[in-house]
């Protein structure tokens, strides 16, 4: 099941619609990597709410994400991590430390808007 | 259908073979739908669901290949789930370092084994080099 990944104006946003395999989680990886060299984005959301899972691998996939997409010079935001995933990745030990965390997408967005203000845009 | 083992009457039954990946998905789901028949409230039932993706992708990893066996039971006092996840692979070696933190013999965060024993009422692991690995957890409703 292929992560849709949109461009909205200088930012990506992959909307998780359904549970993810780990090889989908890789293939997710891979896509947001490139897309956002290809779109010049900025900033990169990725929507976890649907997931009612998330496991070692899942979490260990998003901080990667985060953390190459910092190296190519945007920001990540995970947005949407339900309240009993939550607590089961902090049971499991997880932590998505130095990663940005919102609680939606309008949070997240607002987050971007923040690390990546407009007027450092040509022309704005 | 109900049967009896250890002093517990196992009501539900179902079995996952684990191969690949995408198997991991469907013990997950299922481990998730049988668990909801005992009104397990949300939590534990993403609680449950978690730690046996966690040991289904254990059995990816180093088993090979295995199934999770899922059974609701009853003990006389309580309802409960158990999860086994058994394979034939290499097995552990030194079972007290698998169940530390952050110790992983596949460049992995090295919280799969520990980590679900947090998760879960109950964790029981039996392996030897060679002889695969057998881990069996439970949890019971409150």
């Amino acid at each position: 099941m292929e992560v849709p990944v949109l461009k909205q104006g200088d930012y990506l946003i992959a909307s998780i619609q359904s549970a993810l395999s780990d090889q989908d989680l890789v293939q997710l990886r891979d896509s947001i990597v490139q897309k956002v060299g290809k779109l010049r984005s900025r900033g990169v959301i990725v929507d976890v709410t649907v997931l009612d899972v998330m496991d070692s691998f899942a979490t260990r996939t998003l901080r990667d994400i985060a953390h190459m997409i910092r190296l190519r010079g945007a920001e990540t935001v995970i947005v949407g991590i339900q309240p009993e995933v939550a607590f089961a990745m902090v049971q499991l030990g997880l932590s998505l430390e130095g990663v940005a965390c919102a609680l939606d997408l309008e949070e997240g967005l607002a987050y971007l808007n923040r690390k990546s203000p407009k007027s450092t845009k040509k022309g704005a | 259908m109900a049967r009896t083992e250890k002093g517990l009457t196992v009501k539900e039954e179902a079995v996952v073979a684990i191969n690949i990946d995408t198997d991991i998905v469907v013990a997950r789901h299922k481990s998730r739908e049988l668990a909801a028949q005992l009104g397990f409230s949300y939590v534990d039932l993403t609680l449950i669901a978690t730690a046996v993706s966690e040991l289904a992708r254990n059995i990816v990893l180093y088993g090979g290949a295995g199934e999770i066996q899922l059974s609701l039971v009853e003990n006389g006092v309580n309802r409960g789930i158990v999860v086994v996840a058994e394979d034939h692979g290499r097995g552990i070696a030194d079972i007290n370092r698998a169940l530390q933190d952050g110790y992983s013999s596949s460049g992995s965060l090295g919280l799969g084994l520990p980590g679900t024993r947090r998760l879960m009422d109950e964790f029981e692991i039996v392996s030897a080099p060679g002889k695969g690995t057998k881990v069996t957890v439970k949890k019971w409703k409150r």
